[in-house]
């Protein structure tokens, strides 16, 4: 299984969209399922996004590791609010329904139960769109999306150059930690704070000056090709808009804007089922 | 305050965040509380922050910490990323002074350097991020401040020691050396 | 016809620099010519380079006096833009130059920067991929490809603006030698059929002028040395004087005394025997080599490390090593040889417990190491990286060297005698106080070796000791380990695609191809056999052709006979002087 989210090539109509079309709905989906608090367009946005997420015929390998990761950080975010603010649900909704006296002044309220069931909604909503956007999107059409949605090309060819290089660091990253190693140094997590700091110290520096190094020859290769000559510049990799990009732009466009409608109807974010 | 923005900017841009998301992994947990713990990936943004200034700064917070929590944890955290590039341009308005790549990081620099980058977290980490996370998620005021003061204390440690650490080493060896000569 | 590049009583002085780097030249490249640039790190050449394709001044700042002009235009007035239309570079590291993604990306990365829509970008991409046998690879990323890949679509990147000039820096550096006479012979091919000026500097002169060239350029210390062709260059001793290597067979040739003229066509052996002009130095090298009696060696028994039936698959299916077997005993000087990629990185992370084997075992001294950790492999096998800058973590020298026996809580007095020692023997100690910025690469690449020299392990494995260094820096290196594998009977291999240090430095090769041990023998019996070098990737030495021409029976022991020539009488001199 694998331990970080990658591109995957496959032929269903959302691979097909281009990385632009992809990128808008992601901040717009990620957008909307920050700003409301409403049950209702969370669990719409819940079922869609799972629809759209088994649409892309993306395996449970591709995502699995990552996908374990995230519910034991939203359980141990869960369990924090109730351990530090057990009133939180009954500040919000403005009525108390006592289910279970714990001990102290902790009382689980189905106020609480409910809040954290939207706190836990919100995050369930933005996880498949984030899959969505990395396993099916090509790392070569990010920079060129970015660039489209009005991010300067320089922005964008920082990003190309990220991903591009992100392999290579990982590369050195662990040879300098084996040579390392080899001389001795250890990672150890019994190792006092002090020590373990020095040993990081001593992957670090060679990694970061030697990375020091590759960003004049890379500057200088990029100059020497015509980098930065004009004020714009054309991608090889970007993806031409068709008809579905249009169409899951308006799709997007017209859920947002009803999301926004249904949520801010009443003049609060919260959607409350106790009154 | 002149900002260029170069060819060399836009490559550091991204080698730092393609070392910024490598080192998204490598932590050195803190405590329980969760998105807490000494990243070292916080002292090389501060010491990128420090050597190129305030853009390289905060895009390499923005990126790198939009795509290490992409790739990594498959969810964005936005008011997460947002205070790295806090930290990111406030420590890199004060690049000149810092004068890393001259060889003059000295005594002088090293505490202002410090001086700013805990203002920077106090800011980022004490202010904008739990407001964040309270406007977004309707968080808890205790849990995210004690959550964001937390993650305020590790980082001006990690940035304080490992930052300091990288910076001094890396204005040595741009600094001069024709005082030198060789001993019997 | 006017040249296409002109210097005129040109020099250049980098800002940061008190004394100019290129000094009052004068040179005129013409349109279609094949010109070699030669001379020893730190003459100028690169600088040479860089004025051509315009980083120096537009990157690399710095006072020009004198005339030049490129395609007959003030380089000054172009801008670095303006140039790269008319000089395509392909720089050594290929890592560096390879910015997209993907090949094809890469390879328009150009085009794009010049606006031109998606359509004739692909059609000129698919073209140019054609005539550099990319077009297979063309989704693919710079991690799944080779070395000579990766240069192959450097110089696509560059010629998609069909440029007039091309430009390559040390094109050899990174490759293994078979893969480098491929580059060079494709490089010929462009020459001829795109009648593009080319420019190559190089100081791997031999493999070079594999497919010839038109002049050969000698820069020493920021002037012109030499402008002639490589026959006339050949028969002088210009090239020895400036610290450039001749080809070996030239230098065997001299070894036995012959007199080399130019017409008798020196650049190139083939082209000797074929002319016949081989026929008048035959006689003396068959004296000399009949003169010359090589000492049986006497090796050491003792076994220090053994390999035995040695398996490693990252993915099931997909072995990486394969049974391999061997033994290194005591005091040997030893390379590992083969393509880049066939296993030679995978058996030294192995050995020193980066990676664990699927089965087989790894004893040190009779005993199996494959449950002790990385640290404790560590205190008997040091591991000398590729780049010294991907090792050195400290800013000093002494601490640099000290910090093994620190972490291994070793006492400071005694920490403080071994560091001198060490330092000692590797000719550091008048430096003991210095930042390690200050050093030289060679220096540096001192530094890390003494940092693992201080641990006292029985094995050293180097990785590519002496990677793009120049023929001074060369025989620096490689005579300090030859020197303290005599002193300290330290056992030293090296993972090498450098068939000079093969054959001059260790006695034995490890010939690995495809994951598999294919030869276990002496350097110069792997190098004038034909199939183990061609499955190796590696490359016939001349000395066998030297041999063959002249008649002689045994090349293998004709090899064994310059080396041990070269070992008593000529390196010495050179060291001296």
């Amino acid at each position: 299984m694998s331990r970080v989210l990658s591109y995957e090539e496959k032929d269903t109509w959302i691979h097909r969209l281009s990385g632009v079309t992809k990128l808008i709905f992601f901040l717009l989906w990620s957008v909307t399922s920050m700003i409301s608090y409403d049950t209702r367009v969370l669990l719409v946005m819940l079922v869609l996004s799972l629809v759209i997420f088994a649409m892309s015929k993306t395996k449970w390998q591709q995502v699995g590791t990552v996908f374990k990761f995230i519910m034991l950080f939203l359980c141990i975010n869960l369990i924090a609010i109730f351990f530090f603010s057990p009133g939180q649900g009954t500040k919000i909704y403005g009525t108390e329904t006592p289910l279970w006296h714990l001990f102290g002044h902790y009382t689980l309220t189905e106020e609480q139960l409910f809040y954290e069931f939207n706190v836990m909604l919100k995050y369930l909503t933005v996880i498949p769109a984030v899959f969505m956007f990395i396993v099916t999107t090509n790392p070569s059409e990010f920079a060129a999306s970015m660039n489209k949605v009005g991010i300067h090309y320089n922005v964008g060819y920082s990003m190309a150059i990220a991903l591009r290089y992100i392999p290579d660091v990982q590369d050195d990253f662990s040879k300098i930690k084996h040579a390392q190693e080899a001389r001795g140094i250890e990672m150890s997590k019994k190792a006092p704070f002090v020590s373990r700091i020095k040993s990081m110290a001593s992957i670090i520096f060679p990694l970061v000056f030697s990375s020091m190094d590759r960003i004049d020859v890379v500057s200088n290769a990029m100059e020497l090709r015509g980098f930065g000559k004009h004020k714009k510049r054309t991608w090889y990799s970007a993806r031409p808009f068709k008809r579905n990009d249009y169409l899951t732009l308006a799709f997007v466009i017209l859920f947002v804007i009803a999301a926004f409608i249904i949520t801010f109807r009443d003049g609060s974010r919260f959607y409350n089922p106790f009154v | 305050m002149k900002s260029k923005f170069g060819i060399k900017e836009v490559v550091a841009i991204g080698i730092g965040t393609a070392l910024f998301v490598a080192l998204t992994e490598v932590q050195i947990p803190l405590g329980f509380i969760p998105n807490t713990a000494l990243q070292p990936r916080m002292a090389l943004m501060g010491f990128l922050a420090a050597v190129f200034g305030p853009i390289v700064g905060g895009i390499v917070g923005l990126l790198g910490h939009a795509l290490g929590d992409a790739l990594f944890y498959g969810s964005v955290w936005w008011s997460w990323v947002f205070p790295e590039a806090v930290v990111g341009i406030v420590i890199g308005l004060f690049a000149a002074k810092f004068a890393i790549k001259d060889g003059g990081f000295a005594t002088k620099e090293i505490v202002l350097f410090n001086i700013v980058q805990i203002v920077a977290n106090a800011v980022a980490w004490i202010v904008v991020a739990p407001l964040l996370d309270i406007v977004i998620y309707a968080e808890p005021a205790n849990k995210v401040f004690a959550q964001g003061a937390w993650a305020f204390l590790g980082n001006i440690i990690i940035i304080g020691i490992l930052g300091t650490l990288i910076a001094i080493g890396y204005s040595k060896i741009g600094g001069k050396s024709s005082s030198l000569s060789k001993e019997d | 016809m006017e040249p296409i590049i002109e210097f005129k009583n040109f020099s250049f002085k980098y800002r940061s620099q008190k004394e100019p780097t290129i000094k009052d030249i004068n040179l005129a490249i013409y349109p279609g010519e094949k010109v070699l640039i030669v001379g020893p790190s730190g003459s100028g050449k690169s600088t040479l380079a860089h004025c051509i394709n315009g980083l120096v001044p537009f990157s690399y700042k710095g006072e020009i006096t004198g005339s030049y002009s490129i395609a007959g235009q003030n380089p000054e007035k172009l801008g670095i833009f303006g140039l790269s239309k008319l000089v395509g570079t392909v720089l050594q590291d290929t890592d560096g130059q390879f910015i997209g993604l993907t090949v094809a990306e890469d390879i328009a990365f150009a085009l794009e920067n010049d606006m031109i829509p998606q359509p004739e970008m692909f059609e000129r991409v698919a073209r140019v991929a054609e005539t550099v046998e990319v077009q297979s690879v063309l989704g693919n990323a710079p991690g799944a490809l080779s070395g000579g890949q990766k240069q192959r679509v450097s110089m696509a990147g560059v010629m998609i603006d069909r440029v007039e000039i091309l430009l390559f820096d040390e094109p050899l550096a990174n490759l293994d030698p078979a893969t480098g006479k491929r580059a060079i012979e494709l490089i010929d091919q462009i020459h001829r059929e795109e009648k593009t000026t080319v420019v190559i500097i190089e100081h791997r002169l031999e493999d070079a002028l594999t497919c010839g060239a038109d002049r050969i350029i000698v820069v020493g210390e920021g002037k012109i040395v030499a402008d002639m062709t490589p026959d006339e260059l050949l028969s002088k001793e210009i090239l020895q004087r400036e610290g450039i290597r001749e080809p070996l067979y030239v230098t065997a040739l001299k070894y036995a005394g012959c007199r080399i003229a130019a017409d008798s066509l020196p650049s190139d052996i083939r082209k000797m025997k074929e002319s016949g002009s081989l026929e008048k130095y035959k006689g003396q090298v068959g004296e000399w080599f009949r003169q010359t009696t090589v000492p049986e060696r006497k090796q050491n028994d003792e076994v220090v490390l053994e390999v035995k039936n040695l398996d490693f698959a990252y993915t099931s299916g997909k072995p990486v090593l394969r049974d391999v077997s061997f033994r290194i005993h005591k005091g040997e000087m030893l390379s590992i040889v083969g393509k880049n990629g066939a296993g030679k990185s995978t058996l030294s992370n192995l050995i020193c417990g980066f990676l664990m084997p699927n089965s087989g075992s790894i004893s040190l001294h009779g005993e199996d190491i494959l449950n002790r950790s990385i640290k404790e492999r560590g205190e008997s096998i040091g591991l000398v990286m590729q780049n010294p800058n991907q090792m050195i973590s400290k800013t000093m020298i002494f601490e640099e060297v000290a910090l093994g026996l620190q972490v291994r809580g070793v006492a400071p007095e005694e920490i403080e005698k071994r560091v001198h020692e060490t330092l000692k023997i590797c000719g550091l100690y008048p430096f003991r106080n210095w930042p390690i910025s200050a050093l030289s690469y060679g220096q540096k690449k001192r530094v890390t070796i003494a940092s693992i020299l201080v641990m006292n392990p029985d094995i050293i494995i180097l990785d590519e000791p002496t990677a793009g260094q120049d023929y001074r820096h060369y025989t620096e290196i490689m005579e300090f380990l030859k020197e303290i594998n005599k002193n300290s009977g330290i056992t030293i291999v090296m993972i090498t695609h450098d068939m000079h240090l093969m054959l001059e430095y260790t006695d034995r090769a490890l010939v690995i191809a495809e994951g598999q041990l294919l030869a276990d023998e002496k350097p110069s019996e792997v190098l004038t056999d034909d199939v183990l070098t061609q499955k190796a990737y590696l490359k016939r030495t001349s000395l066998y052709d030297l041999a063959v021409g002249c008649g002689i029976g045994q090349p293998s022991d004709f090899v064994d006979c310059f080396i041990y020539y070269e070992r008593e009488n000529g390196r010495k001199k050179e060291v001296e002087s």
